[in-house]
């Protein structure tokens, strides 16, 4: 596999109108992303964080490029690779980081782990860790949005954004969700960020007809455009107009977006299946070196100095990220365990436990 | 009430360091009766006595299902069905007959047959706000969706660390429906049961069908509601007034000192018959109908065991860890002292459901295996 090449010029760019601060701003995100990334893994050999850990650089362009195509009010949901969508949708590295290690001042309380990042008041309806569990979800939020705007009338028209890797259009869910946001005509759009690999094995070893994945959108009458996700620019500039279409027109949409991780499927892949040079290879198109190229270089809108301040800032954000979830608390087993089971517990629901309410959840 | 970590509230023994103990934080304990994760929830009052049972209001199983959907979804716009043939079909079993009529089609939503796409689909639209009932034309159905129905619907809120709840109600037809055969007979109580997070309601009679649907869509939480395909044409009182039956109630069909036979769903029917062929012997039996599983109403169990000191749990899934196996379990740790003989259970027999009609009635936990056991029970000792 090899990366795509940018085809749009300078002067039909959608995102050319978009203001400095704003790019700046994304460029500021997708180092969180990568810098989130680096400290995460460390913390990880550290055996800080345990469990299944998915690392999301290289794709950051993807998250970073969609969400902000959207609004805040717009669902979003995930799988397990999920912390690069959950810092790019506002939570705060901090929550993000305390999950992972397992402290109550974490997203979900430190009962959901790294696959399960849940935002509710930026509306990311979590991390779920079945590859494409996640698909019949989005189909649902983005039914729930399409009702609540035409049957209750007290919403706005809204569009669902569900991404999913390359291994999990091979999943059966996947194409039941595809069928019936087509047949109900719901505002979702099935990201595919396609980086190439279903774990360790290539896209052309584990999907038919690997080269031509909007095919299956299209099999389903679903607007599916193929984008370049190794470049934020890019992305905007395509998925911008599909994403406010799918709104308009309450109706799906089907992206491949074609990217690439730097690491392996999770933190224990020894990566045995690619080459060095194949990684090199995208890493010499970096999308957060080639946005940082345009605004230093072309808008000229941010000098050696700024990024430099920019980058130690942002060290220094997940620095005291790492620290304050090093100092956290671990959720209380009194509070805790039995605690967020049912919503309305009651007597005799187990031989075992007597189920209650927790603490609040920190993001709440 | 505030909770917070300081350093003198700290705990000792669980790991908490200098450094954290140090570290106040400002969360607070929730004290509503109802996770805020469900939103605004206002839950039906279960103080006001329930109606008689005794009536002539006669309805079918089924028109006291669809009476209590209809009432709920004209109580709550949020509210709504989808299933399989639901809506123009009329209902496969003609439960939600007449229901696309008044409510229109965005609300009576016919599905494909794409269990794990709908089922998964509706834990989205739950999740979003919605209160979707979803129809399994059968349960045995369901098993192409195990993983949104018990991966997603009951661990949603503990996973999103109580951020977003599950408010769904799964229903549809449990057991053996008549000559179905191996695949199509699933009881799934005992393997769905194990898991945490949701409540399980299986009525056996249409007064039962009608409060329990009209709770389950009330609750918050996700309800897994089973339904019998042989049920569905028997007749009952189902009063004219509103009423609401409380989970974790169980109902004393009949009275007896002699043995007390727990069931719920469809075999209430199978014990009610042997208790009736008992008494001509001069054999009483205590009819327990639990209603709903989890939660399990095991006072009631043991509080008749007091007065019969003898236990048949008649249960129509699979023995091997089942919901009788459960029962047994609670009565040995709540009751064994009022015991005077071992629990005994009468489960469907241990192999797939077979065809042949009189297989499947061998099969069944009927009231010939039922007398059986009393009669075993009561003469040992």
């Amino acid at each position: 596999m090899t990366p795509a090449t940018t085809k749009t010029t300078k002067n039909d760019r959608r995102s050319d109108d978009l203001s400095n601060e704003t790019l700046i701003g994304w460029l500021r995100d997708m180092q969180l992303i990568r810098e989130f990334e680096s400290r995460t893994m460390q913390a990880y050999q550290q055996a800080k964080i345990g469990g299944f850990c998915h690392i999301y650089s290289g794709q950051e362009a993807c998250a970073v490029g969609t969400i902000n195509s959207v609004e805040k009010s717009d669902p979003v949901v995930t799988a397990y690779r999920d912390h690069g969508h959950a810092l790019a949708r506002g939570m705060s590295a901090e929550a993000c980081m305390a999950e992972m290690f397992g402290k109550i001042t974490g997203c979900a309380k430190g009962k959901g782990g790294s696959m399960h990042m849940f935002d509710r008041p930026n509306n990311l309806y979590g991390g779920h860790g079945i590859v494409g569990a996640q698909t019949p979800l989005g189909a649902g939020l983005a039914f729930g949005a399409r009702y609540e705007w035409e049957v209750l009338g007290t919403g706005t028209k809204k569009v669902c954004l569900c991404y999913l890797g390359d291994g999990a259009i091979d999943q059966g869910a996947f194409h039941e969700a595809l069928n019936l946001a087509a047949l109900y005509s719901l505002p979702v759009i099935y990201i595919i960020e396609n980086n190439g690999y279903s774990m360790g094995t290539a896209i052309h070893r584990h999907t038919a007809n690997a080269d031509n994945l909007i095919a299956r959108g299209k099999s389903y009458g679903i607007e599916s455009i193929e984008i370049d996700g190794f470049d934020v620019r890019n992305v905007y500039d395509a998925f911008k107009p599909l994403a406010d279409d799918c709104r308009d027109m309450q109706r799906p949409g089907f992206v491949d977006l074609k990217t690439y991780r730097y690491q392996g499927h999770s933190m224990s892949d020894p990566q045995k299946y690619r080459t060095k040079d194949e990684v090199a290879d995208w890493k010499s198109r970096d999308p957060i070196a080639s946005l940082l190229h345009h605004l230093m270089n072309e808008r000229e809108c941010i000098s050696e100095d700024a990024w430099s301040t920019m980058e130690d800032e942002i060290k220094t954000v997940v620095r005291e990220a790492v620290e304050a979830a090093e100092a956290a608390p671990i959720p209380d087993v009194d509070t805790e365990l039995a605690s967020d089971v049912y919503a309305l517990p009651m007597d005799n629901l187990s031989p075992s436990e007597d189920y209650k309410h927790g603490l609040k959840n920190p993001l709440m | 009430m505030v909770f917070v970590w300081t350093k003198g509230e700290a705990k000792a023994g669980r790991g908490v360091s200098d450094a954290e103990m140090t570290r106040e934080s400002p969360m607070t304990m929730i004290d509503s009766a109802i996770h805020p994760a469900v939103g605004e929830w206002d839950l039906p009052d279960f103080s006001k006595p329930l109606p008689s049972r005794d009536g002539d209001r006669m309805l079918q199983f089924r028109e006291a299902l669809r009476e209590a959907m209809t009432e709920e979804m004209q109580r709550d716009e949020r509210v709504f069905l989808i299933g399989e043939e639901v809506a123009q079909y009329n209902g496969a079993y003609k439960i939600s007959q007449g229901m696309l009529d008044e409510f229109g089609e965005k609300r009576i939503i016919d599905s494909p047959i794409s269990e794990n796409g709908f089922a998964g689909a509706m834990i989205g639209a739950a999740m979003y706000g919605l209160r979707p009932i979803v129809e399994f034309m059968s349960w045995s159905f369901s098993l192409v969706a195990a993983d949104p129905i018990l991966n997603n619907a009951p661990k949603m809120l503990y996973m999103s660390g109580g951020q977003w709840g599950c408010p769904i109600v799964f229903r549809g037809n449990d057991g053996a429906g008549g000559q179905l055969g191996s695949t199509h007979s699933w009881c799934v109580e005992g393997m769905f049961s194990n898991v945490p997070g949701l409540k399980m309601a299986i009525p056996s009679n249409p007064y039962d069908a009608k409060g329990l649907l009209k709770t389950a869509i009330r609750d918050p939480d996700p309800v897994f509601f089973l339904e019998s395909e042989r049920m569905l044409g028997d007749k009952g009182h189902v009063p004219e007034e509103e009423y609401y039956i409380p989970f974790g109630q169980a109902n004393l069909m009949r009275e007896g000192d002699a043995c007390t036979l727990v069931s719920w769903g469809r075999p209430v029917h199978f014990c009610m018959d042997a208790a009736e062929r008992l008494a001509a012997e001069g054999i009483e039996c205590d009819v327990l109908d639990m209603r709903t599983i989890r939660p399990l109403d095991i006072e009631s169990v043991v509080e008749s065991l007091k007065k019969t000191s003898r236990v048949v749990v008649v249960d129509q899934s699979w023995p091997f860890g089942s919901v009788a196996s459960e029962v047994m379990a609670q009565i040995c740790e709540h009751g064994f002292d009022w015991l005077d003989h071992q629990p005994v259970r009468v489960n469907t027999r241990d192999v797939p459901t077979p065809y042949a009609k009189e297989l499947e009635a061998a099969y069944l936990p009927n009231a010939d295996r039922i007398v059986e056991a009393v009669r075993k029970v009561v003469t040992a000792g």
